[in-house]
């Protein structure tokens, strides 16, 4: 018998179990439970994040959780990035208003791209790109957000496996025996 | 107050402490074998790829760690940057017992004669200190035997007709070709290259008491999940260990040898695991703690006739850093070539390690171990998109259809590319940190141009569609390779050791690890590294005549 949960379901339901302790590392936006983002930061590298990596006929960062995996990992193993995160990302509404008058998830996708490639070049308006490069920034925000998106879940992104679903790799591998076929 | 004396100190439980280790205590010396980390085992990160030892965004998977280690790198012309282990430019080797042996690929190979002579092959090569070694292909041979069979060896070289002479073949058949080596074996028979299977420190059938390899997606970078990887942890070590004469230490970090006003090591100071200063007396000390750790830990180890650090006299202690520049090719396919079966690297050719036109040197080619998905994520070629939807549709469409041929450039060594220690950065324990500068030799990037052509060309008569080259520029060498910085040689003036590793200056101190190498092979170093220690120890073994044998 199949039945289909979504994840708010299952996050009541899971609740709801444990007498409303919350266990998952997962944080919904409706939730406003982000260990290091203000909710802002959070829909705003979630914004981000899914135009690096976004969704089609495959899931994109969004639905794998990539915004969760940075919150997770800048509370943890990735603490020295916390002041780049948060000058950066203050960096990135610079930059967006200063091209669009807008802040960034309000922009179009077209308008998002604009500004992630103008962040991407180095030649990002905004006071924050004097103390720091945009390109670093960027690239800091691309390599965390292919290492949610590829990494394991155990980490707080890639949901379900999504990305090796996507590339269909089978997680885990099923290994069988004489798998080499010939010899030299 | 000092512990109970031992016969020997072996400083670094890797590919040489390991061996010396099981050597001198197999002998009856009693052994003390420190290790700054502790026992590595599968568990502790399964198949995590953001916490390996081949990517580290999230750490290292086996050491060390980002909040009690670090090193100074060089920045440009008098600037300097701190480097954690987690980040590139560390120079990283895994710290825990077996070292990089717990992680690494595995490959087995052993130089080629003309790479132990690659001042008498090629000449004086202008900017470098490219020199012989003290020891021949012929004299480390019975070693390199017993490495491939104490610690196993799976391989057949008997397609590869510039392998160097051998007495016994060897202890395990070859791994078998996957789909990447079949489609590059037929190419490379076509190009008239000489392809064989890669020898590998990994069991292809039960061995040494443990299982066969399953031919998992993972290995390079992670522990074995049934222990198929033959390391020093899981062969040598063990067997020192049972003989009752070697105790293992782990997580004791060593902050000097105590050298006395003779000149003579007196033993080693150290940091146990509940950061205590002990002192172990040693009648000797044998220095295995990787071609970084080691010139730091000798520079460290400062006294009234040695006050520049031990075996420094000359000031060669940590000079002549070398690494690999891997360069090679990339190539994109229309068909899959993709079939999941680890560890990945199945084929190579040593047709380019000598022999090539105007350069003074080369370097072996092989596939590369199966690409994990976040690393591919890299994977591009020059000027194409890094992220957006044209990412997802490059990982969709060539992540099973791509291939690598790379290759370890034998690097011309530099006598500016050193590792000193650091005046004012310490670590946690309060010693100096290692400080690493200087770069490679252009040559490398000439070399390199040339063997990654070839690499391309391979792939081409693969059926590539798509090909490029990736041929590293002129930064700082080291790495997982890094070698080079305690150079043995015959004459005190221009080398720190003998060709025993004994320091020229302090007889009862050895070096025993990649620090040796005079020149580093166009091949990954370690099984040298396993077989010049087994040398070492084969030395101190048959001089060994008492507590006094080395103080003279």
């Amino acid at each position: 018998m199949a039945m289909k949960y979504n994840r708010r379901h299952f996050v009541k339901t899971v609740a709801a179990g444990v007498g409303g302790a919350l266990l998952l590392p997962a944080r919904g936006a409706d939730l406003e439970a982000w260990r290091f983002f203000t909710s802002d930061e959070a829909r705003l590298v979630d914004a981000i994040t899914e135009q690096i990596i976004p969704a089609d006929q495959d899931p994109g960062a969004r639905d794998a959780g990539v915004v969760n995996f940075m919150d997770k990992q800048l509370a943890g193993r990735l603490r020295r990035h916390r002041q780049t995160y948060r000058d950066g990302l203050a960096g990135v509404e610079e930059t967006s208003r200063a091209m669009f008058s807008r802040e960034f998830v309000a922009l179009s996708s077209e308008q998002q791209i604009e500004v992630l490639k103008a962040l991407e070049s180095g030649k990002a308006k905004g006071e924050t790109w004097r103390k720091q490069s945009s390109s670093a920034f960027f690239r800091l925000l691309r390599d965390h957000t292919m290492a949610g998106f590829y990494g394991g879940p155990q980490h707080g992104g890639n949901r379900g496996y999504a990305s090796y679903k996507m590339l269909g790799l089978d997680y885990p591998q099923i290994i069988g025996q004489n798998r080499y076929r010939r010899k030299i | 107050m000092a512990l109970k004396p031992v016969n020997a100190v072996v400083i670094g439980a890797g590919a040489g402490g390991g061996v010396v280790a099981k050597e001198l205590s197999e002998a009856g010396l009693t052994v003390a074998l420190l290790e700054r980390g502790g026992w590595a085992t599968f568990e502790q990160h399964g198949h995590d790829e953001l916490i390996s030892q081949r990517t580290t965004v999230l750490g290292n998977a086996f050491g060390p760690d980002d909040e009690r280690y670090c090193r100074v790198v060089s920045a440009g012309p008098g600037k300097w940057r701190t480097v954690l282990p987690s980040e590139g430019g560390y120079n990283n080797n895994a710290a825990c017992v077996g070292s990089g042996t717990v992680s690494y690929g595995a490959m087995a190979w052993r130089f080629m004669e003309k790479d132990f002579r690659m001042r008498s092959t090629y000449g004086a090569v202008a900017g470098s200190t490219l020199e012989d070694w003290p020891v021949s292909y012929s004299d480390l041979e019975p070693f390199y035997e017993k490495a491939e069979w104490e610690i196993g060896v799976a391989g057949d070289m008997s397609a590869n007709p510039f392998s160097p002479p051998r007495r016994k073949p060897y202890p395990m058949p070859p791994f078998l070709l996957n789909r990447e080596g079949e489609l590059l074996q037929a190419a490379a028979k076509k190009l008239g290259f000489h392809p064989f299977p890669v020898p590998m420190l990994r069991n292809s059938v039960p061995y040494g008491g443990r299982a066969a390899c399953i031919k998992c997606r993972y290995c390079v970078g992670f522990a074995c999940e049934v222990n198929a990887k033959c390391g020093t942890h899981n062969t040598v070590i063990p067997v020192a260990l049972a003989t009752g004469n070697c105790e293992l230490r782990t997580h004791c970090v060593a902050k000097e040898v105590v050298v006395d006003d003779r000149g003579f090591a007196q033993g080693v100071s150290y940091f146990d695991a509940d950061d205590r200063e002990q002192f172990q007396p040693a009648d000797l000390v044998i220095v295995a703690a990787s071609a970084t750790e080691t010139p730091r830990l000798l520079l460290n180890s400062k006294s009234k006739l040695f006050p520049t650090g031990a075996g420094n006299r000359s000031d060669w202690v940590g000079r002549n850093l070398q690494g690999h520049a891997y360069a090679g090719a990339w190539g994109l396919f229309e068909q899959e070539t993709f079939d999941d079966v680890g560890a990945g690297s199945t084929i190579a050719i040593s047709d380019f390690n000598h022999g090539n036109p105007g350069l003074a040197g080369g370097a072996m080619l092989a596939n590369e171990f199966i690409r994990l998905p976040y690393l591919f994520a890299d994977r591009r070629p020059p000027g194409s998109p890094s992220w957006g939807k044209a990412h997802k549709d490059f990982q969709r469409r060539f992540y099973k259809r791509s291939m690598s041929v790379m290759g370890p450039v034998q690097e011309m060594p530099v006598f500016e590319a050193r590792v000193e220690v650091d005046p004012e950065v310490k670590d946690h324990w309060g010693i100096p940190v290692a400080r690493i500068s200087g770069h490679r030799h252009p040559h490398d990037v000439e070399i390199g141009r040339f063997t990654s052509s070839k690499a391309e060309l391979w792939l081409k008569e693969a059926g590539a569609i798509q090909t490029w080259t990736n041929v590293p520029g002129l930064g700082v060498s080291g790495g997982q390779h890094q070698a080079g910085t305690c150079r043995m040689g015959n004459d005190p003036k221009t080398s720190v050791t003998n060709s025993h590793g004994q320091l020229h200056d302090i007889p009862n101190i050895f070096v025993s690890d990649a620090s040796l190498h005079v020149t580093n092979g166009g091949f990954n170093p370690v099984l040298t590294i396993m077989a010049l220690s087994y040398r070492i120890g084969d030395y101190i073994r048959k001089n060994w005549k008492g507590p006094k044998s080395f103080r003279s």
